[in-house]
């Protein structure tokens, strides 16, 4: 059974639709980058899988581990296992990372059944992964996301993922931004969740992030389809030579 | 320019009734009150907005085309009305007034060491030649309508003297009472803390009924050297009430001021606030909260003015907006030449509930000083929901996070309120600003 199952989704924003009957199937331990140029759906996607509100399903279906999804709220989602790292993270002001990652990793254990993690235990886990991320133990005690540079906020996103472990990991633009130390740091965070009970879409517009993590498939979306999949290799020939011979393709062969 | 409203008709008989009373106080106070009558008569309520920044956002016509009856009496309010209107259960030192009158049956004993607390009309019936400074026109800020209309009319106020060190708080009560009106009020309170002193205060606005009414208040406050002032001033009147405050400081040497504005009530409320460093070495931190739903409209209009050398300033604000309320922050700091070494920032939040609440954010710093330190912000509102599905993107549900949102937020702010059962009460009244929670899933 396929970890997660895109069946011929439509979605719309505002009237306007955005994904055109698209299909995606990722198996556990598999990693699938999604590429693309901007405005194709690729955020849509990841955000319709997470339960984000203002999206409009018009028909088709999402599969996690074998069921449908589309009932569950964003939270349920999160909890079953569905992880999104965000393109642009969200400010909080005046909560602290500590106590948000605590009322999360809390809430999850809840639903396992499970009592609270102890504090103690609860803070030197946190604090090495954040050590492991390159953050002092002094951003724990900041206020999620405020005043953060942009790679520590994407960086953020990837100390979220190790603490909240999830099955499936969505990765919307997590390279957007970074410098290439800052790339290097998130990439070895992604690489340390991957494994062979994990999944990971891994949604960019750059090829770049590919050098750090391997993708075993590379998908391209373009118009709110995924027109092309293929290996590793498709993604060098992208970053080679554009989107457009692609979309160029695609057009003439709806036309023929 | 005459204005022609009702309202400003119905103050031109109040005028003189207050005029020909035996108890009107004395002479240079009825040639006060003339002086302040004829300023609001010339210039009427600022209903003009355009070309008006200081009332661009806040629209007064409904409050100008009001009758307001000015009590002859004050309305009566049992001790036990008292006790559920008041927003916490204190028993600190309380001096309370009814439709800007002095209660004596509502008040607590105000005989305490160190502190003089009194009706203001008793000390004007005695001469009170030495207030006079504390009544009147700014030296280089002209007096606006409602601080001349105060003037004109206020019957009654708190006056504070701390000489000092008060270790627990005062409590200062205005209640607009439910007699017929709509009726208006102009309280008028005059805080002075002598040299060394330090004393922790609270203003509360509060109404025993539900119908309309105005309340024009005006309250002066000295910090003398080496003095501190903790100031709170809640604004809890009913939700038909117009509320427009103001609230001047006047910082002399090596003072402390820390104040924290409130407002919940009223349907229209509006305050003032100008904070003048009169003299070096002072520090201000001026904090808000303001917390808007219906079609409520909170408008704070701060001035910070560093006319002096050597002095601190922090100001901010936060305001969490729900319904089609709106709300307008206007804070302007100026650093007058020669007044280097000023040290200022500023900042206004907002968290905004709905998508139909408005906000108009709009900080200035005016420098003519060369050695400065100064910042401001503003952020618009980040809409809440996008910290809500950010939240739940990581398994807190929706009721949780929203709660750790606005505890959040309003944390910044309430985190510094040394008096431990008005924190409480403020914590609790951030979280009655939470939705209901009946969120749909996007399917």
């Amino acid at each position: 059974m396929p970890l997660l199952e895109v069946r011929n989704l439509h979605v719309s924003v505002a009237g306007n639709e955005i994904l055109k009957g698209l299909d995606l199937t990722v198996n556990i331990g598999e990693v699938h980058a999604i590429m693309g140029p901007n405005g194709s759906g690729k955020s849509t996607l990841t955000n319709v899988i997470s339960g984000r509100p203002g999206y409009e399903v018009t028909s088709g279906e999402v599969l996690f581990n074998g069921e449908s999804i589309m009932h569950m709220l964003p939270d349920e989602r999160s909890r079953a296992g569905i992880f999104l790292a965000l393109q642009y993270p969200v400010e909080l002001p005046g909560i602290r990372n500590r106590e948000f990652l605590r009322t999360a990793v809390d809430a999850l254990r809840k639903t396992r059944g499970e009592d609270k993690m102890p504090i103690r235990e609860f803070n030197k886990m946190l604090e090495a992964k954040a050590k492991a991320l390159g953050f002092d133990a002094d951003m724990l005690k900041r206020n999620v996301n405020e005043g953060f540079s942009g790679g520590e906020k994407k960086r953020n996103e990837v100390l979220q993922l190790a603490v909240l472990d999830p099955k499936l990991a969505l990765m919307d633009e997590t390279d957007s931004g970074l410098d290439i130390d800052a790339l290097k740091v998130a990439s070895e965070g992604v690489n340390r969740f991957r494994g062979p009970d994990k999944g990971i879409v891994l949604v960019t517009h750059y090829q770049r992030i590919l050098n750090y993590i391997t993708p075993d498939f590379v998908h391209v979306l373009i118009d709110g389809r995924i027109v092309r999949s293929g290996s590793r290799e498709l993604a060098l020939e992208l970053e080679a030579r554009g989107y457009d011979w692609l979309r160029e393709e695609v057009e003439a062969g709806s036309s023929a | 320019m005459a204005n022609t409203s009702t309202g400003s008709d119905n103050f031109s008989a109040a005028f003189a009734a207050v005029q020909s009373r035996p108890d009107a106080g004395p002479d240079w106070l009825r040639s006060l009150r003339e002086t302040a009558m004829l300023n609001f008569q010339e210039t009427g309520f600022p209903v003009q907005r355009k070309g008006n920044e200081a009332w661009k956002y806040t629209d007064l016509r409904a409050l100008a085309q009001t009758s307001f009856a000015y009590p002859e009496t004050p309305g009566s309010v049992s001790p036990s009305r008292l006790a559920s209107i008041l927003p916490f259960d204190d028993g600190f030192a309380r001096i309370t007034f009814v439709d800007g009158r002095f209660a004596a049956e509502l008040s607590t004993s105000l005989d305490l060491p160190g502190v003089t607390i009194s009706p203001l009309s008793r000390a004007l019936g005695s001469n009170g030649a030495s207030l006079r400074q504390h009544f009147g026109p700014g030296q280089d800020r002209p007096e606006d309508s409602f601080t001349s209309l105060n003037t004109a009319l206020f019957q009654d106020g708190a006056l504070i003297e701390v000489t000092g060190e008060i270790d627990t708080p005062l409590h200062v009560v205005y209640i607009t009472s439910d007699q017929p009106g709509p009726i208006a009020v102009f309280p008028r309170t005059i805080i002075i803390a002598r040299p060394m002193s330090r004393v922790a205060l609270i203003e509360s606005y509060v109404s025993a009924g539900d119908g309309q009414s105005l309340t024009d208040a005006v309250t002066d406050i000295v910090v003398e050297d080496g003095a501190t002032v903790d100031h709170y001033r809640l604004l809890v009147e009913n939700p038909k009430s117009y509320h427009v405050g103001r609230l001047n400081t006047v910082l002399r040497r090596d003072s402390t001021f820390q104040s924290l504005v409130y407002e919940t009530g009223s349907h229209l409320g509006r305050l003032d606030a100008v904070t003048l460093f009169d003299d070096t070495g002072s520090s201000a931190s001026l904090r808000g909260l303001y917390i808007t739903s219906g079609d409520q409209h909170i408008d704070n209009l701060i001035t910070i003015d560093h006319a002096k050398p050597h002095n601190t300033s922090r100001l901010s604000y936060k305001g969490i907006l729900d319904g089609k309320s709106s709300a307008v922050f206007g804070g302007t700091v100026f650093v007058r030449k020669g007044a280097d070494k000023t040290d200022s920032h500023q900042q206004d939040k907002n968290l905004l509930l709905s998508e139909e609440a408005v906000v108009n954010s709009k900080p200035a710093l005016e420098i003519y000083a060369d050695d400065v330190k100064a910042g401001h912000g503003a952020t618009a509102g980040a809409v809440a929901d996008e910290a809500l599905f950010y939240m739940q993107s990581r398994g807190i549900d929706a009721e949780t996070a929203m709660r750790l949102l606005v505890q959040g937020f309003a944390s910044e702010i309430l985190d510094a309120v040394a008096i431990e059962p008005l924190r409480l009460w403020l914590e609790q009244q951030a979280l009655n600003a939470l939705p209901r929670f009946e969120q749909t899933i996007s399917e």
